[in-house]
C-alpha cells in the first residue's frame, strides 16, 4: 500500500535530473542531424545533442500533476472564502516557517526543525527495537516449521489491529508519552519484518540448502553464508514497508500523546487554527516520507544479487 | 585392505523409495541392488522420470531410502556428507560468493578443522587458501577468482561446481546431469577435461545422464534403467574401452559403435515410451 502511494512520484523524481532515458532513439537522431550540418556550420552547432522533447516528456508531466494539485487548493479556497488558505499564503508562511526551524520558546513552541527530529527519533528507535526483535523471530518462523504453525495465528490476529489501539496499553505500562509513542511504532513496525523474513526464509532456494546439507555445513554458516545473503533483500521489502507505515502512525500517535513531534505540530496549529501551518505539516511529512522510501530502495537494490532477483 | 572393500565401495542393496503424495504413495524406485567399485565411473542412464536423480540422491544422503540400505566405504549412508560430493545440475553457486569464495566454503569446512575419522590435522589457512586455488587451477579458472558466479558463463559456473566439490577429496563424486544445460561443443570440452580429471585424482564418480555419447564416453559402467514408476536396473553395461579415450578416435572404433548401439537399443527399443505430459 504505502509503496503504491510513493512509486510514481519517487520514479518521476529519480528521473527528472536524468534527461532523455527513453526516447534514446530520437536523441541519436538529433545527434546524428548536429554531426551532419556540424560540419558545414560554426562549433557551436555540434552541441544542440540536448533532446528537449526527452526532457520535457519527463519533466512536464509531473509538473502537470503538481499544477494540478495546485490549481484544485487555489479553487477549493476561492469557494470557501479562504477558510483553506490560498496557496500562495501558504507559501509566504512556509518562507517565514523555514527561514528559523530551530527556535526553542518554551516546551510547546518549539521550529518545525525540531519536530520533524523528534519524530524521526521516535521512529528510529521504534524501529529499531522491532527490527532487533523482528527479524530474528522472522529468521526462526521461517526456518521450523513448528514455530511457524505456533506464531501465524498470533499474527494474523495481532496485525489487522491499528496500532493506535495499542497505545493505552503503552501509556499504562510505560507510564510516559514518549515512550507509549515509541512503543506504537515498535507494534506497528514488527509485523513485515517478522512475515517479510519469515517469507524469504521459507523462500531460500532448495538448491543452496543441498549445499549447506552436502558441505556439513554448521548452522553459523548457513545462517551468515547462505541464509542471510539469500534473505537480504525481502528483509530489506519489510523494512522498507515498516519505515513506511511507522512514518504513517507516528503523525496519529503523536496527535494523541503530545510533546515534541510533527504529528503533535499538527494537532497544536489546529488548536491556535493556524490553517497554513497544517498545510505546510502536510508538505514536510510527505516529503520525509519520500525521502526515506528513496533511501530504502537505494539500500535495497544495492544488496540484491542478479541471480537472487530472477 | 580386503577385496570386498574395493570392489564394493558403494554397496545398494534392495533400495526402494516411494513418495507420499496427494494421490498416494508413489512408488519411484524400485529393487535397486547395484555395487560400485573404487576408482570406477559409472553412469546412469534413462529416460526422463525413471528415477536416476532420485537414485543419485540416495547415495547423496539427501533423502532416506524407504527400504532396504546403502553403504558406502562399509559404513551405511546415513546422511549427506562432505565425503560425498555432489556436482548439481544447475551448478547451484551462491551468487553472492566469489569463485573463490564459494569453494573455500567447502574446502574449510573438509580441511579447516582436525578430521576425527582419518585423524587428519587441521589446516592452516594458507593451506585452505592453497588448496582452494589447486582447485580453480584443476578447471582453468584461476583468472575468474575473484568473480561472482553472475559474471562467469554457463560452462564455467559448472566448472566452479566441479572443482568445489572436488576441492573436498570426496571419497564419491556425485554428479547430477553435470553438463545437461550447456550446449554441446562446451559440453565436449568440459567431457574431455572431467576425463583428465578423473585419470589424474582416481576419483569413483557416479554420474547422471541421459546422453548416450556422454555415457559411453566417460564410463566403465552404464547403469540403464527401466521407466517408471517403480523403476528399476533394467541392464548394466560394462564399457570396456582402453584409457584414456580420445572421442574423435573412438568416433571409428567399433566397440565403441556397439556399446552406444546397445544403449540405444535398451532405450529406444525395449524401453521407448511415449511421455504423457512431455
Amino acid at each position: 500500500m504505502v509503496s503504491a502511494v510513493f512509486h510514481s512520484p519517487l520514479e518521476a523524481s529519480g528521473a527528472a535530473p536524468v534527461v532523455s532515458t527513453t526516447p534514446s532513439k530520437t536523441m541519436n537522431k538529433v545527434a546524428a542531424h548536429a554531426e551532419f550540418t556540424g560540419a558545414t556550420a560554426s562549433k557551436s552547432l555540434q552541441k544542440p545533442a540536448f533532446d528537449w522533447r526527452g526532457f520535457w516528456l519527463v519533466v512536464l508531466p509531473p509538473l502537470l500533476g503538481f499544477g494540478l494539485l495546485v490549481g484544485i487548493w487555489a479553487l477549493v479556497s476561492i469557494s470557501t472564502a479562504s477558510s483553506i488558505p490560498s496557496p500562495t499564503d501558504t507559501y509566504q508562511q512556509a518562507l517565514v516557517i523555514f527561514s528559523d526551524p530551530f527556535y526553542r520558546n518554551g516546551p510547546n513552541d518549539q521550529g518545525v526543525g525540531w519536530n520533524i527530529l523528534m519524530s524521526l527519533q521516535r521512529v528510529a528507535v521504534g524501529f529499531g527495537l522491532a527490527a532487533a526483535v523482528g527479524i530474528p523471530v522472522g529468521f526462526a518462523v521461517g526456518r521450523f516449521e513448528f514455530l511457524s504453525r505456533m506464531f501465524n495465528p498470533l499474527i494474523s490476529l495481532l496485525r489487522p489491529v491499528s496500532p493506535l489501539a495499542w497505545l493505552p496499553i503503552g501509556l499504562l505500562v510505560f507510564k510516559g508519552a514518549d515512550p507509549a509513542a515509541i512503543w506504537t511504532i515498535f507494534i506497528c513496525s514488527i509485523w513485515p519484518m517478522i512475515i517479510n523474513t519469515a517469507v524469504g526464509v521459507q523462500r531460500v532456494p532448495q538448491d543452496y540448502m543441498n549445499v549447506a546439507r552436502v558441505l556439513n555445513l554448521s548452522e553459523w554458516k548457513i545462517v551468515t553464508k547462505i541464509l542471510f545473503p539469500s534473505v537480504l533483500p525481502y528483509m530489506l521489502t519489510g523494512v522498507r514497508l515498516a519505515v513506511g507505515t511507522a512514518w504513517l502512525v507516528i503523525v496519529a500517535a503523536e496527535m494523541l500523546t503530545g510533546g515534541v513531534g510533527i504529528g503533535f505540530w499538527v494537532w497544536d496549529e489546529w488548536n491556535n487554527l493556524n490553517v497554513k501551518n497544517i498545510i505546510i505539516a502536510i508538505f514536510v511529512i510527505g516529503i520525509v516520507g519520500l525521502i526515506l522510501e528513496y533511501a530504502l530502495i537505494k539500500v535495497a537494490t544495492a544488496f540484491t544479487f542478479e541471480e537472487v532477483k530472477s | 585392505m580386503n577385496p570386498n572393500q574395493t570392489s564394493k565401495f558403494i554397496d545398494i542393496v534392495g533400495v526402494e523409495q516411494t513418495f507420499k503424495t496427494k494421490k498416494g504413495p508413489f512408488c519411484a524406485l524400485q529393487g535397486i541392488h547395484l555395487t560400485v567399485a573404487k576408482g570406477e565411473f559409472v553412469a546412469l542412464i534413462g529416460h526422463s522420470g525413471c528415477g536416476k536423480s532420485t537414485l543419485l540422491n540416495l547415495i547423496a544422503g539427501l533423502t532416506t531410502p524407504t527400504q532396504g540400505h546403502l553403504l558406502c566405504d562399509n559404513r551405511e549412508i546415513a546422511g549427506p556428507g562432505p565425503d560425498r560430493a555432489v556436482v548439481f545440475q544447475n551448478h547451484s553457486l551462491l551468487p553472492w560468493l566469489t569463485c573463490f569464495e564459494n569453494i573455500y566454503l567447502g574446502v574449510e569446512r573438509v580441511f579447516g578443522a582436525a578430521n576425527k575419522s582419518t585423524g587428519a590435522p587441521s589446516e592452516s589457512k594458507a593451506q585452505l587458501i592453497q588448496r582452494t586455488d589447486a582447485a580453480l587451477a584443476l578447471v582453468g579458472l584461476t583468472p575468474a577468482a575473484q568473480k561472482r558466479p553472475g559474471e562467469i558463463s554457463g560452462g564455467m559456473k559448472q566448472r566452479v561446481g566441479i572443482a568445489r566439490a572436488l576441492a573436498m577429496e570426496p571419497k564419491v563424486l556425485l554428479m547430477d546431469e553435470p553438463f545437461g544445460a550447456l550446449d554441446a561443443l562446451t559440453r565436449a570440452k568440459l567431457q574431455d577435461e572431467l576425463l583428465e580429471i578423473v585419470a589424474k585424482t582416481k576419483a569413483t564418480v557416479v554420474m547422471v545422464t541421459h546422453d548416450v555419447d556422454e555415457a559411453v564416453l566417460l564410463s566403465d559402467k552404464i547403469v540403464m534403467m527401466t521407466n517408471g514408476p517403480s523403476a528399476t536396473i533394467g541392464e548394466v553395461l560394462s564399457v570396456k574401452l582402453a584409457r584414456p579415450r580420445n572421442r574423435v578416435e573412438l568416433a571409428e572404433d567399433r566397440h565403441y559403435v556397439q556399446y552406444r548401439k546397445a544403449v540405444i537399443d535398451f532405450l529406444y527399443t525395449r524401453q521407448s515410451h511415449v511421455e504423457k505430459a512431455a
